[in-house]
């Protein structure tokens, strides 16, 4: 019988402070199963996007550990939790992030020839997932010619071209409108269920919370499931 | 490129960086091309320079392995010959005659006074045949010369015509019998035979060179040993390496300023370069931080950026070495090869290219454009990605306070560097405290900013615009300081070139005022070994209209086989007012009895060490006679040394009454433009048409039209310098507006107006102006000193007074106030000329 995976994310008694001495959350404890998408919702300031990046490797806890698929982050060096992050985790934020100056398919590549494959493995990856999210053949357009929805699609292809363990999206939807939304939430969802990656998705959006496997809020008291 | 660099995606980040902003990439690498073609252009012209004129000298030398030289004009007896020719070691032996001569039919020129010169050369073709072959051509008979092809054209003479030569202050007609063939094709030589040169030029038993040739197993070190303990006095021996030192010397100091300065071209166009990265930098900060969020290690986003500042400087530099090339072409002849600097006689040196150079300012190039890249690499690597994924640009505090200890250090290391000696004879280190100083006063720019604006800032009631801009100002010292590194890199060397300059032409026309009282100056050409008599000096004495004539020796002495000769001036100088007559620096020793004293250039206690209150042996009269050192002058002619003597001392302790120059106050009532041509019909017929008569005024002017030409080429320089310093300004402003499109967006939504947002960027522009102008001008009167103190002593040898031009300093801080401003203001229309509701919603 083969061995369990390891939980996509894990995170056990993670305390973070601001540094004017704010206990952002204390104790934090989350699972995150392979393939599970969660949604974290919670007021403005509370500590959502600190926790992703906590998770992302970006900011140091104060206490506590986390996991990405069973790698350890504490006490790698920045070098090693870079290659981890560029590994293991894959990041849609509000803002797209698209680099203006590359063209789609080098955007989505990225991530690839970062973990140095060359452009003749990267690029044909890369023109594979523009059809997959509705952008065939535009591979070589520059991003100044792309819709917010549309650019929001390339950043979902770039943080899945490498095959993450784990998407970490920042407000995904923050930026679209309702339509353009739901339309980018579900090609999240298939392309995390197509790729078994799982994810969490900070939010405000009800409706993008709709799309996730477990709802939690981020209180002063830690991750609570959302009341249904 | 380093290890763990992905190379695809540094490719991708780089071309697609350079395809987005071109205009600021071609900027940056022309600044840098620039630079390279500066330096490699002056190190092309001095180096082929210096070969056709180390050819020259090798023509006129021959293949000798080493020579014996008169260390005075009159030269040494010829008994010497024989006995160094029985000597061991050596195989052939040549007797040389050599005087500089000149041709009677071109009359001297005091605007031209180099024209119708010649090296008289007297040999034994027999003897010169195996020494110094070159030398040899077909026999022209006692009655003949042998001229070069350069002498030829000098004279313009055809073969077979007659030329009268002048030297020693006799004269004598040949018939021109043929060309040199070996002789170089710079090098105006006439050859004929020994013992004519010696008959007719008053040089009967007196040689001025013997060229030797050693046995093939000869020991030269053993020969070398053995012919100095033969030496007489006036006799020293030089080798090619001693040859090759002495024409080293002759330029090296101005050529190395000459490429210091072309490396100060380059040095701005490396702050240019910092001042594009720094801003490309902070534009591109979200985007290195996604980068890293996605995962590009640090030290991979350094080497990044250090690559794009490595590609900047290889393309500037393969343009430059192009441009540099073509620039020396261009140069080369319109200045010839000295530049202007006038160390070098006629022709154009050949230009070819040089691989190992051309690599070496290609790399000096690149170097330039890593080490400028290096501070914005350190900060991108620096910044934490999820904070400048959300920030466009780099946030500051207000607050915090900007550091002052690193440009405090530079400027104190700077500060050491300046008293620190030469190193092999040269300002090395007074150049490393330019650099340090520059360096420190860039660095300190941000604090600087702060203490500058602090006054202002405390106003009330200020007018918006003004108030915002001073705001901007004091709260992101960082970007000011971007801005204002190019403005202050390029007033101070400005500012430290002008003031230097206007020191050194103030210095030397005050010394032309003093040493140039009398009304009318007589030189006479090819006088030495010779010149006016006694008699010939009471003739011109008794010239009706004379109020009184000061006659003078000048006699080159050679004190040391590797440097150029240092001038024996022998003149009425009273040794209890020597002040009368020579320009003095400090206080002038008291003469022991019976020293005989002397006072010596500036330059003579650098070259020799000579200072006041030592003994120099000087080779006079055939013996080394000791001699006092009194005191030293201020002398601007000779760069090599300069030593002055009472006449009545020269003459007791060489037996030489001739005079070779005369210094001649007429009496009130007479007119100097009739008293020249009594006086030049009172000279003897041999020396009247070789007598160059001068009035101070015109020789103030020629002397100050020859100090700006050798100046040219430094002000062309240091033009372009300040081009690139100007050009890198406007392209800072125009590209920091630029970047701030959407923070005049939200000015223009909550209710500025474009003419508000106008006059702030105006007032920002005039500030920096202001306080870079204000810095630069400081920094470059700190540089200045060190050029006067330190760089022009330790290369030239001789010291002058600092003088300010503050007409000068008005009219630059002005034009850069105006500039600055200027260029602000264009730059906002460009970024206000946009909508204002798109630059908001703008993203990236």
């Amino acid at each position: 019988m083969p061995a369990p995976l390891p939980p996509a994310l894990s995170v056990s008694g993670l305390t973070k402070a601001l540094p004017g001495g704010r206990v952002l959350f204390s104790g934090l404890d989350l699972i995150v199963a392979p393939g599970e998408i969660i949604a974290i919702m919670g007021e403005s300031g509370i500590g959502k996007s600190t926790l992703l990046n906590l998770i992302a490797g970006l900011d140091r806890p104060d206490n506590g550990s986390i996991a990405i698929a069973g790698d350890t982050l504490a006490g790698l060096s920045d070098d090693a939790a870079t290659r981890l992050r560029r590994d293991r985790l894959g990041f849609v934020f509000q803002a797209f992030h698209i680099l203006p100056h590359l063209t789609l398919a080098q955007n989505i590549a990225l991530p690839l020839v970062l973990a140095h494959q060359g452009a003749a493995v990267a690029l044909p990856a890369a023109h594979a997932m523009l059809a997959k999210i509705g952008l065939a053949g535009r591979g070589d357009d520059y991003p100044a010619q792309l819709s917010g929805g549309e650019l929001q699609r390339i950043a979902i292809a770039r943080a899945l071209i490498h095959r993450p363990a784990l998407i970490l999206a920042d407000e995904p939807t923050g930026n679209l409108d309702p339509e353009t939304a739901e339309r980018i939430l579900a090609l999240l969802l298939a392309e995390a269920r197509s790729t078994g990656a799982a994810a969490v998705i900070v939010t405000h959006s009800d409706r993008a919370a709709a799309i996730a496997d477990r709802v939690l809020v981020l209180t002063g008291a830690g991750l609570v499931p959302r009341a249904t | 490129m380093t290890a763990g660099v992905p190379v695809t995606a540094a490719r991708w980040m780089l071309l697609g960086e350079w395809r987005a902003h071109p205009a600021r990439v071609v900027t940056a690498a022309l600044a840098i091309a620039i630079g390279v073609a500066l330096g490699f252009a002056v190190h092309l012209v001095n180096a082929s320079a210096l070969d056709s004129f180390e050819r020259a000298l090798s023509s006129v030398n021959g293949a000798a392995d080493m020579q014996v030289r008169a260390a005075t004009p009159a030269g040494f007896a010829e008994a010497l010959y024989p006995r160094l020719a029985r000597l061991p070691g050596v195989a052939d032996i040549s007797p040389v005659v050599e005087l500089p001569a000149r041709a009677a039919h071109i009359a001297p020129d005091i605007a031209g006074a180099g024209r119708g010169r010649v090296t008289l050369i007297g040999l034994d073709p027999l003897r010169a045949i195996a020494v110094t072959p070159s030398l040899v051509g077909r026999p022209g008979g006692e009655a003949g010369v042998l001229l070069s092809r350069a002498a030829l054209d000098a004279l313009d003479r055809r073969i077979g015509r007659r030329i009268t030569l002048v030297a020693a202050g006799r004269s004598h007609a040949f018939t021109i019998a043929g060309v040199l063939p070996g002789a170089s094709t710079d090098q105006a030589i006439a050859v004929i035979d020994i013992a004519t040169a010696q008959w007719h030029f008053g040089q009967l038993g007196r040689l001025q060179r013997l060229d030797i040739r050693l046995g093939s197993d000869a020991d030269p070190v053993a020969v070398r040993r053995a012919i100095t303990t033969l030496l007489p006095a006036d006799a020293i021996l030089a080798t090619p390496e001693a040859d090759a030192r002495r024409t080293d010397s002759l330029s090296r100091a101005y050529r190395v300023n000459l490429e210091m300065l072309a490396m100060v071209a380059l040095l701005t166009g490396g702050f240019l370069v910092y001042s594009a990265q720094s801003l490309s930098v902070a534009r591109r900060g979200p985007q290195f931080a996604l980068l890293r969020v996605l995962g590009l290690p640090r030290r991979a986003l350094l080497a990044q950026v250090l690559v794009e500042g490595a590609a900047l400087g290889l393309a500037g530099s393969l343009l430059g070495i192009a441009l540099g090339q073509a620039l020396a072409d261009v140069a080369v002849s319109r200045l010839g090869g000295d530049l202007g600097g006038g160390y070098f006689g006629a022709g154009t040196p050949h230009l070819g290219f040089a691989p190992g150079p051309a690599a070496v300012f290609a790399g000096i190039g690149i170097i330039v454009a890593m080490v400028s890249s290096l501070l914005p690499a350190r900060e991108a690597a620096a910044a934490a990605p999820a904070v400048a994924l959300k920030t466009s640009g780099a946030l500051g505090d207000p607050r915090r306070a900007a550091r002052l200890w690193p440009g405090a250090v530079l400027l104190a290391l700077g500060g050491l560097a300046a008293l620190a000696p030469p190193i092999a004879g040269l300002p090395l280190l007074g150049y490393a405290a330019m650099a340090l100083l520059l360096a420190g006063g860039v660095a300190t720019m941000p604090a600087l900013v702060r203490l500058l604006l602090a006054p202002l800032r405390r106003l009330t009631g200020l007018p918006p615009a003004l108030d915002l801009a001073l705001k901007r100002l004091w709260g992101a010292p960082q970007q000011a300081a971007v801005a204002l590194c190019g403005i202050v890199a390029s007033t101070s060397l400005m500012v430290a070139m002008a003031v230097m300059v206007a020191s050194f032409r103030g210095s030397v026309d005050d010394w032309l005022v003093a040493i140039l009282p009398s009304d009318i100056y007589l030189h006479l050409e090819g006088a030495e070994g010779g010149g006016l008599d006694p008699a010939g000096q009471a003739r011109l004495a008794a010239t009706p209209g004379i109020a009184s004539i000061a006659f003078v020796r000048q006699v080159p002495l050679r004190l040391a086989a590797d440097r150029p000769p240092v001038l024996l001036s022998a003149q009425p100088i009273d040794r209890a007012a020597p002040g009368r007559r020579l320009l003095l620096v400090g206080t002038p020793r008291p003469v022991p009895a019976g020293e005989t004293p002397v006072w010596v250039s500036e330059a003579m206690l650098w070259l020799y060490d000579a200072r006041p209150g030592t003994r120099l042996m000087l080779p006079i009269g055939g013996r080394l006679q000791p001699v006092f050192v009194a005191g030293v002058w201020r002398d601007y002619a000779r760069q090599f040394g300069a030593i002055a003597m009472a006449d009545s001392d020269y003459v007791r302790l060489s037996g030489d009454a001739g005079k070779s120059e005369a210094a001649i106050d007429a009496r009130p009532d007479t007119n100097i433009d009739r008293l020249i041509p009594a006086l030049r019909r009172a000279l003897p017929p041999g020396l009247a048409e070789q007598a160059l008569f001068g009035q101070p005024r015109q020789m103030r002017a020629m002397a100050l039209t020859i100090f700006d030409r050798s100046f040219a080429i430094t002000y062309a320089l240091e033009a372009i310098a300040i081009i690139i310093g100007l050009v890198g300004v406007a392209a800072t402003f125009s590209a920091q507006t630029l970047a701030r499109t959407r923070e005049f967006g939200m000015l223009r939504h909550i209710g500025v107006s474009r003419r508000q947002i106008g006059a702030m960027l105006g007032a920002e522009g005039a500030l920096l102006g202001l306080v870079g102008g204000l810095a630069g001008l400081a920094l470059g009167v700190v540089m200045s000193l060190v050029l006067i103190h330190v760089v022009n002593p330790q290369s030239f040898h001789w010291t002058m007074d600092t003088r300010l031009p503050w007409g000068l300093f008005g009219t630059l801080l002005t034009a850069l106030v105006v500039a600055a401003a200027g260029t602000a203001l264009l730059a906002g229309r460009r970024a206000l000329s946009g909508d204002a509701v798109r630059a908001v919603r703008e993203d990236w």
